[in-house]
């Protein structure tokens, strides 16, 4: 389908109360519909299917349920913007994760007032946005640096010269915290990309309001379309495609789910994909970014050359 | 000249053949075997004693060159495993996460040095047993396992400088099995870096190949290596299966087949093993016509005939450009007449025995698998030897990526040739395939091979080089090429939690 | 390889790995040649071998001892085949040319102002000449290195050509001097361009520079010959020279020779051996391979 771009103001929200607007007689607000984000675009998902999220304003809104098709859709588009994503400069990538950053915070208002109607408190919502844009800075600056500190040149006991430097794994599939409203997404995606992979990442299902307004922000970011993408939904019925595509080079789950955690890893068997099952965590804590997260998502390769003349 | 002249003399000129076959031939120089101990028949090797399996079974292990027997080796059953991890997660708890990591690392240098003692031991016992060219594991095998001992034995004091921003932990027990291809090296890529992180070991060797594992148990006895440290289970698949469903078991690190690795993979799925697979491959071998040819040659060669083909990162896959295709070639096959195939115990031998009568029967299965789907075949004129099991080395030519023998792993001496003529063509080829562990390339123009080794999905590049190893240097797969890397600074990280 | 050209273009000649090359090298030196495989090769090595006195204090009777060494390598072991060839100062081969009257001994001479080539054409020539009508049934020219490594290659090319006339029905074997050519490449190229010129062999070397002949630069002039034969079917020699003093190295060479370019090379119409002291270690290796006992140079002739 030809999506439309979603235009966004800042007073154009989804979350204006109907009930008040209408009774005062004044002008009636206008809805954001929230659709999921695939290659750069908004479509809703190819299934027609939606679930309703009621918002602490009373507020009720209507999200994709997005479906296995899709996710195919997404992990197309993921791959075919993968090689041009690595193949951007290291310099490059961080300039636009920065971006994305500079983005998300111009949006405070929008977020804050997202998170506060999906539960939040004001003090946790301004908090969470604070922490998430600062997160995106901080592996934006990793983007050209992990490599320095984590590749290495090997001694080796012949004429040859060996270096071993890490490359993006390919596409990886998230789902992220389902207890975590922005953070717990933007922590997952901002290191996958960091390093050039690609990724489709499952928003929380309860809170889905601005893991899509933050596509708003990625769309707007200089990010190629097709590098990060966003869907909503259901994990039961998403967790089976996320881990058993066989184009899908890694997968990211959060969960505290026992049965989940040992589906994801059988599954990921099928085609050796690299696994990270990971149980809900505060996402607030410092400890929690660090540029392992980018290792995990990388691989080491090392290349050989004869030393000769 | 006319253009008819011209061609015809071209024809002459392509029958032109060196002769490999008249001139000097090398008498036989079989290595002695006088001076190697084996006994006659091995136990397991648990808790720093040589225990009988409790099932008291046994299987016996042959020469797939002279097809006798050398000796019989116990079956481990999963109560025997059992065992070995109680050992090993004694010796963990009680000896080896205790002592320092000083002496843990002097413990390390000690067997490295004794490996080279006996190195020529370890060498006949692997060709006798294993049936690579006594100069392979004379020159190669032995020599890197020392050496991977040598080099892990530093890391173990230094572990702090390995990962910025963290404390490395070791892990506790690490069940790891390996495969026939390379029996001592891969037991010294395991045990190596599982040790020097601190971890305690239970190492299953290949049914094929027990023997060189069990004498390395001698030299951690000799070496004084406390109890339970290592323990060395032999047997076939159940035994395996049992290391890798052991609840007491923290690592499970593993070298062979794709398939087998699949299964692991999904054997510990929810149990929070860590897990490390070095697994198939069926690598691209690019050769530009910038090339140094004559050394491209050598490079093709050393790529899919080394170890008999039994290599899981062998160039199986030769990418030649159109414009030096037939010079390639011509040169290959004369290069091929050359090659000794026989005894692997003779000094002189470059392709010994092929590993098991198994082995044997999949690569014939798959050289009449090329032959049916077309492919021309090229063999040298050479006598095998009536015993045992040898494949002379092969080349299929006028492959596409559709053929079997392109697409699938081999794991003999068999090369599936193609032509192409741009970078972009062989790098779609290159990684059209699940497959990710190693690629070469041959070209004299530098910035062509950092194009070409930044855009090859593969673990390893050798770039105007194949087939290099080193315990500095990390080797392991993308894809359906594994997970995890073995040797250098990387290789530590599969055996250690971070904190 | 175009072989009508009358001039000599880089372009042609593929780049070479040094890392690679030498891997190939210790390759050969890990065959192992024993027992009967060991006496054919060291009795083929002998008869490969130029008997080489090239020093400014040689003089008719140390030349005429020389000869007779090559006739008679060691009379008391029946079965020593005698010397290819005995390598002299043109001046000397009228005198090596009587000393070897009635053998199949060949008398080469080095000429064109040999070792260092650093004189005009003409002069060069007239050296060739005089060798050639002294008797010389092979002439050992040397190129211009510094000509070749300032890239005036069609200078080079035309020397070895003009040579190569004035060498009448002589043999011509061009001389490259590898230890000053610094790399690999540069052999390579020197060996094209020397085949291309008109060169029957080509040489490693003047044993007055060192490194003299190595088992690398040999394989690199190889590999020329075995295309220049796929390409034109004609076959080129090969001959190493300086440093070659043992039983054992020269039964390397004669592996590599073996296989790279195979049975054809593997006689001394192909394939020379440019040396003065590995002749008597052949010897004492044929005699311990005889007595089982090592042997002593006391009592193997020293001429």
């Amino acid at each position: 389908m030809a999506a439309t771009k979603t235009t966004t103001k800042p007073s154009a929200n989804g979350t204006a109360s109907k009930a008040e607007t209408t009774a005062k007689n004044e002008r009636l607000a206008v809805l954001k519909t929230y659709k999921i984000y695939i290659n750069g675009q908004f479509p809703r998902t190819e299934s027609g299917r939606y679930y309703t999220i009621k918002l602490s304003n009373k507020e009720q809104v209507n999200v994709c349920l997005s479906s296995r098709k899709d996710f195919r859709n997404s992990v197309s588009a993921a791959r075919e913007a993968q090689e041009k994503w690595a193949g951007k400069t290291a310099y490059n990538r961080s300039q636009i994760l920065y971006r994305i950053a500079e983005m998300l915070e111009t949006r405070r208002a929008q977020f804050t007032e997202e998170l506060v109607n999906q539960g939040a408190s004001a003090a946790a919502a301004k908090e969470e946005i604070s922490i998430a844009v600062d997160r995106l800075i901080y592996y934006a600056g990793w983007c050209d640096k992990f490599n320095q500190v984590f590749s290495s040149v090997n001694p080796v006991s012949s004429s040859h010269f060996n270096f071993s430097s890490l490359e993006p794994t390919g596409v990886v599939a998230a789902i992220a915290d389902q207890n975590s409203r922005l953070l717990g997404l933007v922590s997952i995606i901002a290191p996958v990309i960091a390093s050039g992979n690609t990724i489709i990442a499952l928003a929380s299902t309860q809170f889905p309001l601005s893991a899509i307004t933050f596509a708003e922000v990625l769309n707007t970011s200089d990010l190629p379309a097709g590098v990060v993408n966003i869907l909503t939904g259901e994990v039961s019925e998403l967790l089976v495609p996320f881990t058993t595509h066989m184009d899908v080079n890694a997968v990211y789950i959060n969960t505290n789910n026992q049965q989940d955690k040992v589906t994801a890893e059988t599954n990921a068997a099928l085609n050796v994909k690299r696994v990270k099952v990971e149980a809900s965590i505060d996402w607030t804590l410092p400890k929690n970014e660090d540029p392992y997260r980018i290792l995990d998502y990388t691989e080491v390769k090392t290349t050989w050359h004869p030393i000769g003349i | 000249m006319s253009k008819k002249q011209d061609k015809t003399q071209k024809a002459a000129i392509a029958d032109l053949a060196l002769d490999f076959s008249s001139g000097f031939k090398y008498e036989p120089a079989p290595e002695s075997s006088s001076h190697v101990k084996l006994e006659k028949q091995y136990e397991l090797f648990i808790d720093g004693k040589w225990v009988a399996p409790i099932d008291e079974k046994y299987f016996e292990t042959t020469s797939p060159a002279t097809e006798q027997v050398l000796s019989r080796i116990a079956e481990a059953s999963a109560a025997d495993v059992d065992k070995a991890v109680k050992a090993a997660r004694n010796a963990y708890e009680n000896v080896w996460s205790k002592i320092s990591a000083k002496e843990r690392g002097k413990y390390l240098f000690r067997i490295a040095r004794i490996i080279q003692e006996k190195a020529r031991e370890f060498a006949v016992i692997e060709t006798m047993e294993g049936g690579k060219p006594i100069r392979e594991s004379r020159d190669i095998d032995v020599p890197l396992a020392a050496n991977h001992f040598f080099y892990y034995a530093g890391w173990a004091d230094k572990l702090e400088y390995a990962f910025p921003g963290k404390k490395a932990n070791s892990i506790g027990v690490a069940g790891q099995i390996i495969p026939w291809n390379f029996p001592l090296l891969m037991a010294a890529w395991k045990i190596a870096p599982a040790l020097a992180a601190g971890n305690t070991v239970v190492l299953k060797p290949a049914e094929t190949t027990s023997l060189t594992a069990l004498k390395l148990a001698e030299v951690f006895q000799e070496a004084g290596l406390p109890a339970g440290v290592v323990n060395i289970v032999t047997g076939a698949g159940a035994t395996g299966a049992a290391i890798v469903n052991h609840p007491d078991v923290n690592k499970i690190a593993f070298t062979g087949s794709t398939d087998v690795g699949k299964i692991i993979q999904k054997a510990i799925a929810g149990t929070n093993k860590k897990l490390t697979l070095e697994l198939g491959g069926k690598a691209a071998n690019i050769i530009f016509e910038d090339a140094a040819i004559d050394q491209a040659v050598e490079g093709i060669v050393n790529g899919i005939f080394f170890n008999q083909g039994h290599v899981c990162c062998a160039g199986s896959r030769l990418f030649v450009q159109e414009g030096v295709a037939d010079k390639v070639i011509k040169k290959l096959k004369d290069r091929m007449k050359s090659l000794i195939v026989g005894d692997p115990m003779d000094k002189n031998t470059d392709i010994g025995a092929i590993n098991s009568k198994e082995q044997l029967k999949k690569i014939n299965d798959y050289l009449k698998i090329g032959v049916n789907e077309g492919a021309e075949i090229f063999q040298p004129a050479c006598t095998l030897p009536k015993k045992g099991y040898f494949c002379a080395p092969t080349l299929f030519l006028h492959t596409s990526q559709s053929h079997r023998i392109v697409q699938e792993e081999i794991f003999g001496p068999v090369l599936a040739i193609q032509t192409f003529r741009t970078v972009e063509e062989v790098l779609e080829k290159a990684n059209n395939t699940p497959y990710g562990l190693s690629a070469g390339v041959w070209t004299d123009k530098g910035s062509k091979i950092f194009n070409m080794t930044t855009k090859l999905k593969a673990g390893v590049v050798w770039a105007n080089t194949y087939n290099k190893f080193d315990p500095a240097s990390p080797f392991g797969g993308y894809k359906e090429s594994g997970i995890g890397r073995e040797g250098g600074l990387h290789g530590l990280l599969p055996y250690l939690s971070l904190s | 390889m175009n072989t009508t050209l009358k001039s000599y273009d880089p372009r042609f000649t593929p780049p070479v790995d040094q890392v690679s090359v030498e891997e190939r090298c210790a390759r050969f030196t890990t065959r192992s040649i024993k027992k009967s495989t060991k006496v054919n090769g060291l009795k083929l090595a002998m008869s490969m071998i130029d008997l080489t006195t090239l020093e400014g204090k040689d003089s008719e009777g140390k030349v005429r001892q020389l000869c007779y060494k090559a006739m008679h390598p060691h009379d008391a072991m029946p079965g020593i085949p005698q010397v290819a060839a005995v390598c002299v100062y043109p001046t000397m081969v009228k005198v090596a040319k009587k000393a070897l009257k009635g053998s199949a001994i060949n008398v080469a001479a080095v000429a064109t102002a040999f070792p260092s080539g650093m004189a005009p054409l003409q002069v060069k020539l007239d050296d060739t000449h005089y060798a050639v009508e002294e008797g010389a049934d092979e002439i050992d020219m040397v190129i211009s290195r510094g000509k070749f490594l300032q890239g005036e290659y069609n200078f080079v090319f035309d020397e070895i050509a003009a040579v190569k006339e004035a060498c009448g029905k002589a043999h011509l074997k061009v001389i490259l001097e590898t230890g000053e050519l610094s790399t690999l490449d540069n052999v390579r190229k020197a060996s094209d361009l020397a085949i291309l010129a008109g060169a029957d062999f080509i040489k490693t070397s003047t044993g007055k520079i060192q490194p003299a002949a190595t088992m690398p630069v040999t394989l690199v002039m190889l590999e020329a010959i075995r295309d220049y034969y796929y390409a034109t079917g004609k076959m080129i020699g090969m001959k190493p020279a300086g440093g070659i003093a043992t039983s054992k190295l020269a039964l390397h060479y004669l592996v590599m020779v073996n296989e790279t370019l195979g049975a054809q090379w593997l006689n001394p119409d192909w394939f020379r051996f440019g040396a003065s002291k590995l002749a008597n270690d052949i010897l004492m290796q044929l005699m311990k391979e005889q007595t089982g006992n090592y042997q002593s140079l006391n009592y193997f002739s020293n001429d």
